[in-house]
């Protein structure tokens, strides 16, 4: 490589060097034109925001969380030293938030964690394998399908107990199973490949097989449904905490604090307004970046 | 049409035979998947943390007291009879008794679930009319102002969280301007005035002639009920646009236009023509999305339905309740997404 070559042109280049030459070089292209869709980028700035907000919430949130201060309850808007006013117990809202943040990306990092790994193990060993256990496999998964969502959830919190874990469980337990139908039909049609007929020959066995080559390939669908399913996500679990079956008190969830707020409704609306603005624009964030992601990693499906 | 070439292509057997080959079919994979559905349900219910047998005899109760109620209901026999118990129970309309009502659970879902039902068809009505001809004109005109209001309002709608905008139209719709009823299905003045028909206010208040409480019910339900059709039009505008998309840039399409049709009969005879079936599919699941995701709303209005009787159930840990609930919720998933399945596989020759 010549000095007056940047990166830029080593990047785009037509005639990559190595294999990992190439690799960089589609990943930047698909960077490019992820960069391109501003809708993609104004999602993907808020969620880098909301990193760094929940990163630094001990430093910027202006009060304890948890502190109450009874004598300063349901301050408005805009008052001194509560920009989001206080909610019923005096805590200021604004530093609920702040720390709500936390939570909302555990529960989304946990469940984007559990689901589509389990999908993925599920429809792979199900492709791969065929016959009697893909029937039976596939069986459960459309189980799991028929299953009412968030009964399902409301469910399965019950009879575990409430609490912020368990929601996680619960909603993995209701999101796994389309994860489950792409992985299985991505490994149908990479399945019947000539390279993997290749490597059967050359004597791979099936783990190696699912794990070396079948899982690499299902990776970027998955992603895909992974961020269009983030906002599902993030609104199953802002209703489980609602209905006081997720985090429970005093954890500034924002669900919780919409269902705290709830009661207060007609005289102090922000008590309830806030949390609630708050997930709609982390659940409108990852529905834009889904949206630019799947333009990028996914242009078959995407509106032409 | 777009059919005629299909039929030329060796199309033997009759709709009809083919529909019955189906139906047996699906009927297999509904029993099941109905089996597995009542199974989770059944294990949810067994590791509930709460002792069935103290909940129904008290904590005061002796031991023999205590053993009794235990083989009563049969919690000595092995689970898996346990378990081939409840189905036949189930198959019977017997989901046990609800701890909180004390009343069998068939009748408790058969008094709430026309109130689900009523709530969910006028949502989903909404849905369709407001729904279907806009996904179509976004389509007509792909790139213009209304298709970016379309894309606004469904991204919009997949990003709220449902039970806050329901309390914040509440607060608006009925806190500050007083343009609709509160929470609950008629004002207290007129609760249980009009004879129960079909459990459904809004008809048996016409039935009854009585349009000062069909007035009132109307002034409930209209809040709870836009908030539902919202969400089905976010899904199915964008279902409509996607497949109108499809079909304007067939082939056919430039013919038709070739032959100087006018551009309304090319997208009301032949695009939307071709799509019908597939958006049934999609009004089908769309309508059972409602039926089962009315949960959260009926919270906030406080609507009698069977989203509230089984998170009231769940609170109070009165298990019957939430079996019962979750199996005929369960149910009608199934049957509205094996309706749309069969109607697909049936009317669409090309999904054979």
């Amino acid at each position: 490589m010549t000095d007056i070559q940047t990166w830029r042109a080593w990047l785009l280049t037509d005639t990559p060097t190595s294999r990992r030459h190439a690799k960089l070089s589609a990943v930047y292209q698909g960077w490019l034109s992820f960069r391109g869709n501003t809708m993609a980028m104004v999602g993907l700035w808020i969620l880098i925001l909301l990193l760094l907000i929940a990163f630094a919430a001990p430093f910027i949130a202006p009060h304890d969380p948890f502190a109450q201060n009874l004598g300063n309850r349901l301050q408005p808007l805009w008052s001194d030293d509560h920009l989001l006013g206080t909610d019923s117990l005096g805590r200021d809202i604004l530093s609920r938030l702040i720390y709500g943040a936390r939570i909302t990306l555990y529960i989304v990092g946990l469940v984007a964690l559990i689901a589509p790994v389990t999908g993925l193990l599920v429809g792979t060993v199900a492709g791969y394998v065929g016959g009697w256990t893909d029937q039976v496999l596939m069986r459960i998964t459309d189980i799991f399908l028929a299953f009412p969502r968030l009964v399902l959830a409301l469910a399965f919190v019950a009879a575990l107990g409430a609490g912020i874990e368990n929601a996680v469980l619960a909603i993995s337990l209701t999101a796994w199973p389309p994860y489950a139908r792409i992985a299985r039909a991505e490994t149908l049609t990479i399945r019947s490949s000539d390279y993997i007929s290749a490597i059967q020959l050359q004597g791979a066995g099936a783990m190696r097989i699912i794990t070396k080559h079948i899982w690499p390939l299902c990776i970027s669908s998955l992603i895909v449904r992974v961020t269009l399913d983030m906002a599902g996500i993030i609104l199953a679990a802002a209703g489980l905490g609602f209905l006081g079956l997720g985090a429970q008190p005093p954890s500034p969830e924002w669900g919780a604090m919409i269902s705290e707020g709830r009661r207060f409704i007609l005289d102090h609306w922000w008590v309830a307004t806030v949390p609630g603005m708050a997930i709609f624009t982390v659940s409108l964030a990852f529905n834009l970046l889904g949206d630019g992601l799947r333009d990028v990693l996914d242009p078959k499906d995407s509106e032409k | 049409m777009a059919f005629t070439e299909n039929n030329n292509g060796g199309r033997h057997k009759a709709p009809l035979e083919l529909w019955i080959r189906a139906t047996f079919l699906m009927l297999g994979s509904i029993i099941v998947t109905m089996l597995g559905l009542m199974f989770i349900t059944f294990i949810i219910g067994r590791v509930m943390p709460i002792d069935p047998v103290l909940a129904i005899v008290g904590e005061q109760a002796s031991k023999s007291t205590y053993d009794a109620a235990y083989e009563q209901l049969g919690l000595d026999r092995p689970i898996i009879v346990q378990f081939a118990l409840y189905v036949w129970d189930v198959i019977h309309g017997d989901f046990g008794k609800s701890l909180l009502t004390a009343r069998p659970v068939s009748q408790d879902i058969a008094r709430v679930f026309p109130a689900t039902l009523e709530l969910a068809t006028i949502g989903v009505f909404v849905g369709i009319v407001l729904g279907v001809p806009l996904g179509v004109i976004a389509a007509v005109k792909r790139g213009s102002w209304i298709d970016q209001v379309a894309r606004v309002i469904a991204l919009v709608g997949y990003s709220m969280p449902i039970f806050w905008l329901g309390l914040m139209g509440l607060l608006i719709f009925y806190g500050i301007l007083g343009w609709v009823g509160g929470p609950g299905r008629v004002g207290i003045f007129y609760v249980d005035i009009v004879p129960s028909v079909t459990g459904m206010i809004l008809i048996d208040s016409i039935l009854d002639r009585n349009w000062l409480v069909f007035k009132d019910a109307l002034s409930h339900i209209v809040l709870p009920a836009s908030l539902l059709g919202y969400y089905s039009l976010a899904y199915i505008s964008r279902m409509t646009r996607s497949f109108m998309l499809e079909q304007l840039s067939a082939e056919y399409i430039t013919t038709a236009r070739v032959k100087g049709m006018s551009e309304s009969a090319v997208i009301w005879r032949h695009a939307f023509k071709n799509i019908r079936v597939q958006l049934i599919t999609v009004i089908a699941l769309s309508y059972a999305n409602l039926l089962e995701g009315s949960v959260l709303t009926e919270i906030i209005f406080s609507w009698p339905g069977i989203g509230s009787y089984i998170t009231t159930a769940l609170l109070s840990a009165d298990m019957s309740a939430v079996m019962g609930g979750t199996v005929v919720v369960g149910l009608i998933f199934i049957l509205l997404n094996i309706f749309s399945d069969l109607l697909y596989k049936v009317f669409d020759p090309r999904a054979k």
